[in-house]
């Protein structure tokens, strides 16, 4: 348990079972009042912020958070399944949680997951991935520009905009922390 | 941090001409002392065997009680864990008291020393406003703390809803006539409230002020009743300093005020915390 004078921004606790994290905080003692931690809270699973002041006597909860490396194996339905690198427990993360970047989840990838207890809560993954464009109007020849943007889609059926310039058949580079283009590879 | 040790070189030579001219008596009091006034929620720095002064109020008072007629100092002062943007271990206060007063009377120096340190800085006078706890509470929250006091509550509120209402007024606020379980060391009125009242610039507390109390029995049995408190919490209580009793049934009618001017010289150097007007604080951190 973590006294409320421990609380700092940007720690992690424990409310009602969720893992959260302190965003904002602000000491505050009113006139000749008690003290008060005054923090701004994210909770790590709905996304939502809220206010929350604690007393000097009230104790907070502390928040288990680990890190492991897996790796990818396969699609179950809805679930992404990763076997863990060193015991190969498998866990698995939903479409849900995954959003977007599912489309960035390829065969033997290297993931970092992060655990609440027993509760994967988030996946880093590697920050680029290379990718064939499947789809996309061809771009008129010697036409290098960057900044003209054009829709494409790539072999897993992901949209994004790609420059003018991108024929289908191209290996592109994909931010897999925005989704977007980052920039050509190889010419198809 | 030359600038902020000079703009404070500035403040502190402007207090000084204010207050001589105001015909108050500089003085010095002991920084170490044998015991600490004891509040309900305000923590000492142990030195020693002794502590360091958490406020000058009990040897002040015990000045006033000697006959003296207008004192004030700025007193380095100590309180142990106050640590955040406005809070540090290690601060100025200017604290002065006036005999044949009470709480308005201090509200009026305090009105004088803010306009002109603000002309010095050359900062627009604030308006000023002025709110008793009763009614801004009911307005605000629906709630009468001194009607039907509630402690917890009470200090949320303040600095939910109160505070953060101050900052949007602007300008300088009083906010005065506290509930009487939030007496800290003033008189109360027959009505049922008690003459004090805190400061607010821009929404930061700045000042606390009393129409000091002069009875012996009711401060031993506020000091007692505050080491109740504190013991049930875990935290030290101090010996009770019995000249200081002695010296409250002696004291005039007597009106004191303190002021943080390290919060003051923020306010008046646009600064967003203490960081800015406070050299050399990571000692403390």
């Amino acid at each position: 348990m973590y006294s409320a004078s421990d609380l700092k921004k940007g720690l992690k606790i424990e409310i009602d079972g969720d893992p959260c994290v302190i965003t904002q905080f602000e000491f505050s003692k009113p006139g000749k009042g008690q003290a008060l931690y005054r923090c701004k809270i994210k909770n790590l699973i709905s996304g939502n912020t809220f206010d929350k002041t604690y007393r000097s006597v009230e104790k907070v909860d502390k928040c288990a958070l680990i890190s492991r490396d897996y790796t990818f194996s396969y699609i179950d339905g809805e679930n992404y399944v990763f076997s863990d690198n060193e015991t190969y427990e498998e866990a698995l993360l939903g479409v849900e949680l995954l959003g977007d970047r599912r489309y960035f989840i390829v065969d033997d990838m290297a993931v970092e997951i992060l655990f609440h207890n027993d509760r994967a809560l988030d996946v880093t993954l590697p920050n680029f991935i290379e990718l064939t464009i499947a789809e996309t109007e061809p771009g008129a020849r010697g036409d290098t520009a960057t900044n003209v943007m054009k829709p494409a889609k790539l072999e897993n059926g992901y949209e994004l905009n790609v420059p003018i310039f991108i024929n289908e058949g191209d290996v592109v580079r994909v931010d897999t922390r925005t989704g977007d283009y980052a920039d050509r590879v190889a010419k198809g | 941090m030359l600038g902020a040790l000079e703009a404070r070189d500035r403040l502190l030579r402007e207090v000084r001409s204010c207050f001589a001219e105001a015909g108050f008596l500089e003085v010095e009091t002991p920084v170490v002392v044998s015991t600490p006034c004891m509040e309900e929620h305000i923590d000492a720095v142990a030195c020693g065997s002794r502590f360091l002064r958490t406020s000058p109020e009990l040897f002040h008072k015990r000045l006033m009680a000697g006959g003296a007629n207008r004192i004030y100092e700025i007193a380095r002062c100590f309180r142990a864990g106050e640590v955040g943007r406005l809070h540090h271990p290690e601060y100025t206060m200017l604290e002065w008291y006036r005999s044949a007063a009470d709480y308005r009377d201090v509200m009026e120096d305090t009105r004088t020393l803010v306009n002109r340190v603000s002309s010095v800085f050359n900062r627009a006078v604030p308006d000023w406003h002025c709110y008793r706890v009763g009614e801004l509470f009911v307005e605000l929250t629906g709630w009468n703390p001194v009607l039907e006091f509630d402690g917890d509550r009470f200090d949320a509120l303040l600095c939910e809803r109160i505070e953060p209402f101050f900052e949007q007024v602007g300008g300088a606020v009083f906010l005065m006539d506290y509930p009487v379980e939030a007496a800290a060391l003033s008189r109360c009125h027959p009505d049922g409230h008690a003459e004090r009242w805190e400061l607010y610039l821009d929404g930061v507390e700045v000042a606390n002020a009393y129409s000091e109390l002069r009875d012996r029995a009711e401060q031993r049995r506020r000091f007692e009743a505050w080491g109740e408190t504190r013991a049930a919490r875990g935290q030290a209580v101090y010996a009770l300093d019995e000249a200081f009793i002695e010296a409250v049934g002696k004291l005039p009618e007597t009106g004191g005020a303190a002021l943080g001017l390290d919060r003051l010289l923020m306010w008046l150097t646009g600064a967003d915390g203490l960081d800015e007007v406070l050299p050399f604080r990571e000692v403390w951190l």
